[in-house]
């Protein structure tokens, strides 16, 4: 009887590799065609995925460039898995998790047919950690906990911690972390801000300043047999209507960002099969940011009551029928372990199950403030979805328990201008992250003084105590409680800000587009490479 | 030879001259509805106009910046006459409030630029010489901008918001004032009873202003009535650039801007009735102020 089963078990397991192998061989990728996709955004403000912030840098330049590790680009949506791009292997951990010790291929070559070694590693990210004086390194807070990064030899780059950190990794992953040529960067630190060369799967072929950005296949690229496109055509439009029509006459295959359900359905209702849908949480929302250096906001009471107001767990799943927003969530993201429940949510301000109760605590707490008519303007960015709608909605809720707000929206210049100048009364910020780094994404909540690009300008040592107390925790089930702590300090007892539901992105696609899986962020999964059309 | 004596009959009465000084204002208004049935029909949507801006809180129906997200974008019907928006706030309450933004918007840009317009466009015919020739090549360079550029710049410095889209109308609209009615005043200027006053020692600002300015009122007022159409075409196409008046301010360009782009096809009613609202607003106003010029203008009065 055993021999019989064995053969019953291998027939079984050869029928199911069968199974397997079919529809994966009726999927092979095809060579060959030309992505054509649009960018929301009139132009990148720099190609210098170092300085930039900003997906209209890093969706028209990352398939131009290299990084040292990345989200797996056939599963993007993992916040825990990171695999090589530039290097050989994973490193495993040294020195009590604060030695990180890379080995770097040896067959790449940047487009200009010079050899890629350690040294380019280990200088690129040695100005993205520890930028020269005249340059700008927009990422330098997410490697605080970099001591040094040596590079002993040509194949291998050392990064050295002053302590083990579970944040260190996705850091590491940030799809902006570019990898330059020394020689250039030494001559010009600022070369890569206006020009294009890497060793990434394309090619740079032609940029029109506000029209669009093109790259051929790089045939020397060292993942064999990646780039599957002949190249690509990355068009700037900030209109929707203009992207949507593009997508819908098959002008363009897809937008990389995310539409608005709207927009997804008028699309699915006209093109029907011709396109498909992928969806997903998104690591990015807008939050409320009160400035404390203006009466009345420097009075928790004021903050709390705007808190309060704001009925979230009725708003969301509303909102998320015209916009792309959709969970509502704590200062984490909630696809992550980090992240409260919604038990854990509704023990907090703004997120109270009963509204008229929240509601008449928030007109108490405005009256014991002596700010029962309060009035107030509220910064906001000219970008539709869903920055207007949010404002809106926030204004509407606000007006429940008295407070009249006028909405003052101003394109993206002079609201980053009045977020870093302080000159607003309340904002609509927005905290946007790549990959999913909680321990690093909560940052944003820290007073300026520690975080930059937090705009509350409020001081608060035992924000920043907490914070570090977090972030120095390795045990999964301590650093939850520490973060726990570090929330309610920041959302509750402080109200240092309001985070509205968290954006959902929404992403139509040709259905002839094949190979690209959505992530939890826009940033993520940019370079193309693994994208072939099915045509 | 006969000389024959014409029948009294067949004979016209001498026309009374002061005749329609006499005439009582009831009788004006049913001779300019006889003369005029369109600028009536337009008198009328104006009027209309005015009173849904003036009386919109016991006119509409539901707070206009409500959101009610049991309502999103529900068909015109019982309860939402013109239906609701995205954010589930009723149509009609906002069409309704929005003429209280166009009326103020559009009144305001057009009185005061076009008072500044006709003070200034006197001013320089009167003052004639190195003034008017400086003034009048300023105001070239500021009409070689169309309306709604200068007021897209000018809203760029300043900002958005109502006032200060009030303001942005208002400055493109000075220099075209100033061009015409400066033209009526160089006519003007050529009376005797203004080199009378200025014998008599009257300053410069009494001539131009109590002596000129009521001269060229006609025009002036002719001009002011298109500016009014002109201003509230401006404000909406403000508003829908997203550069206008903010949400969630009812107005009828921001409301076509929110509905026009994403629910053309899935719920039309929100971007059709602000469109026809603007539609019937400028028509109205461009319609009564034909038939106020040709009502004003002794040359065209009669036909």
């Amino acid at each position: 009887m055993k021999p019989k089963t064995g053969l019953w078990a291998a027939a079984g397991l050869a029928m199911m590799a069968m199974l397997a192998v079919a529809p994966a061989s009726a999927q092979a990728p095809k060579r060959g065609g030309t992505l054509v996709y649009m960018i929301p955004a009139d132009a990148p403000p720099s190609f210098d995925g170092h300085r930039e912030t900003t997906f209209a840098t890093v969706h028209a330049t990352a398939p131009f460039y290299s990084v040292l590790i990345r989200v797996p680009p056939d599963n993007p949506a993992s916040t825990t898995e990171f695999v090589c791009d530039l290097c050989v292997e994973m490193p495993k951990p040294t020195d009590g998790g604060k030695t990180y010790t890379f080995k770097i291929r040896t067959d790449v070559k940047f487009h200009d047919g010079s050899k890629l070694t350690a040294k380019d590693v280990g200088d690129s990210w040695n100005r993205i950690v520890f930028p020269p004086a005249g340059t700008t390194s927009a990422r330098v807070s997410y490697y605080e906990m970099v001591e040094k990064i040596e590079v002993p030899d040509d194949e291998t780059v050392v990064f050295r911690l002053k302590y083990g950190t579970t944040a260190f990794l996705p850091a590491l992953a940030d799809p902006f972390t570019y990898i330059y040529k020394k020689e250039i960067l030494d001559k010009d630190p600022h070369w890569y801000e206006k020009n294009i060369m890497g060793s990434g799967p394309f090619k740079f072929a032609s940029y029109d300043v506000g029209q669009s950005i093109k790259g051929v296949r790089n045939p020397d690229y060292y993942h064999k047999g990646q780039p599957y496109l002949d190249g690509f055509e990355a068009i700037f439009a900030d209109k929707q209507s203009v992207r949507v029509e593009a997508v819908r006459g098959d002008r363009a295959a897809m937008e990389f960002r995310g539409l608005p359900p709207s927009a997804r359905d008028q699309l699915v209702k006209e093109a029907g099969s011709a396109v498909v849908v992928q969806d997903s949480d998104w690591n990015c929302g807008n939050i409320v940011t009160f400035n404390h250096k203006r009466k009345p906001f420097d009075d928790v009471r004021v903050r709390r009551a705007l808190q309060l107001a704001v009925d979230q767990w009725h708003g969301a799943p509303a909102l998320s029928k015209i916009a792309n927003v959709r969970t509502v969530g704590g200062i984490v993201f909630p696809g992550s372990p980090l992240a409260a429940t919604k038990a854990e949510l509704e023990q907090m301000a703004g997120y109270w199950p009963d509204i008229e109760k929240a509601r008449a605590e928030a007109r108490r707490l405005l009256k014991e403030a002596g700010q029962e008519n309060l009035k107030f303007e509220l910064t906001n960015r000219n970008v539709d979805q869903p920055y207007k709608f949010v404002g809106t909605w926030l204004i509407g809720e606000w007006k429940k328990i008295g407070v009249n707000v006028e909405q003052k929206v101003v394109p993206t210049g002079p609201w980053f201008q009045a977020m870093r100048g302080g000159t607003f009364d309340v904002v609509v910020d927005a905290n946007c992250q790549s990959v999913v780094n909680p321990v690093l994404d909560t940052g944003k909540f820290l007073p300026k003084k520690v975080y930059p690009e937090s705009y509350g300008d409020y001081d608060d040592p035992k924000s920043v105590e907490l914070y570090e107390k977090m972030t120095h925790e390795t045990d999964p089930k301590l650093q939850r409680a520490a973060m726990r702590a570090y929330e309610i300090h920041t959302l509750d007892t402080m109200a240092h800000g309001i985070v509205t539901p968290y954006w959902y992105r929404i992403i139509v696609a040709r259905s002839y587009v094949k190979g690209w899986k959505i992530s939890p962020s826009h940033y993520l999964n940019q370079d193309l490479a693994n994208i072939w059309l099915d045509k | 030879m006969t000389v024959t004596t014409p029948d009294r009959a067949t004979l016209a009465p001498p026309k009374d001259e002061t005749a329609d000084l006499h005439r009582s204002p009831w009788r004006k208004v049913r001779d300019f509805i006889r003369r005029q049935p369109l600028g009536t029909v337009g008198l009328v949507i104006v009027i209309i106009m005015f009173l849904a801006g003036a009386l919109s809180p016991w006119i509409a129906p539901f707070d206009p910046e409500e959101n009610d997200f049991t309502a999103m974008m529900q068909a015109p019907g019982v309860l939402h006459w013109l239906g609701t928006d995205q954010l589930g706030r009723d149509i009609f309450s906002r069409l309704v409030y929005g003429a209280r933004t166009a009326m103020l918007v559009g009144f305001s840009a057009a009185i005061v630029g076009g008072l500044i317009g006709l003070v200034l466009g006197v001013a320089s015919a009167y003052f004639g010489g190195w003034f008017d020739l400086v003034f009048q090549r300023v105001l070239d360079v500021l009409m070689a901008f169309p309306l709604i550029i200068l007021a897209l710049a000018v809203v760029a410095v300043f900002g958005t918001g109502v006032f200060n889209v009030i303001v942005a109308i208002t400055i493109p609209l000075i220099p075209r004032c100033a061009r015409v009615v400066r033209a009526s005043a160089l006519a003007v200027r050529e009376i005797p009873y203004v080199d009378a006053a200025r014998a008599l020692g009257f300053s410069h600002a009494r001539i131009v202003l109590r002596h000129m300015v009521p001269n060229v009122v006609a025009p002036f007022l002719i001009l002011l009535s298109a500016f009014v159409g002109q201003a509230i075409l401006a404000e909406a196409s403000l508003s829908y650039l997203g550069l206008g008046v903010q949400e969630p301010v009812p107005a009828w360009g921001l409301m076509l801007q929110g509905g026009a782009e994403e629910y053309a096809t899935t719920a039309p009613w929100i971007a059709v009735f602000p469109g026809l609202a603007i539609v019937m607003a400028v028509l109205g106003i461009s319609l009564f102020g034909d038939a106020l010029r040709d009502a004003i203008d002794p040359k065209l009065r009669d036909r």
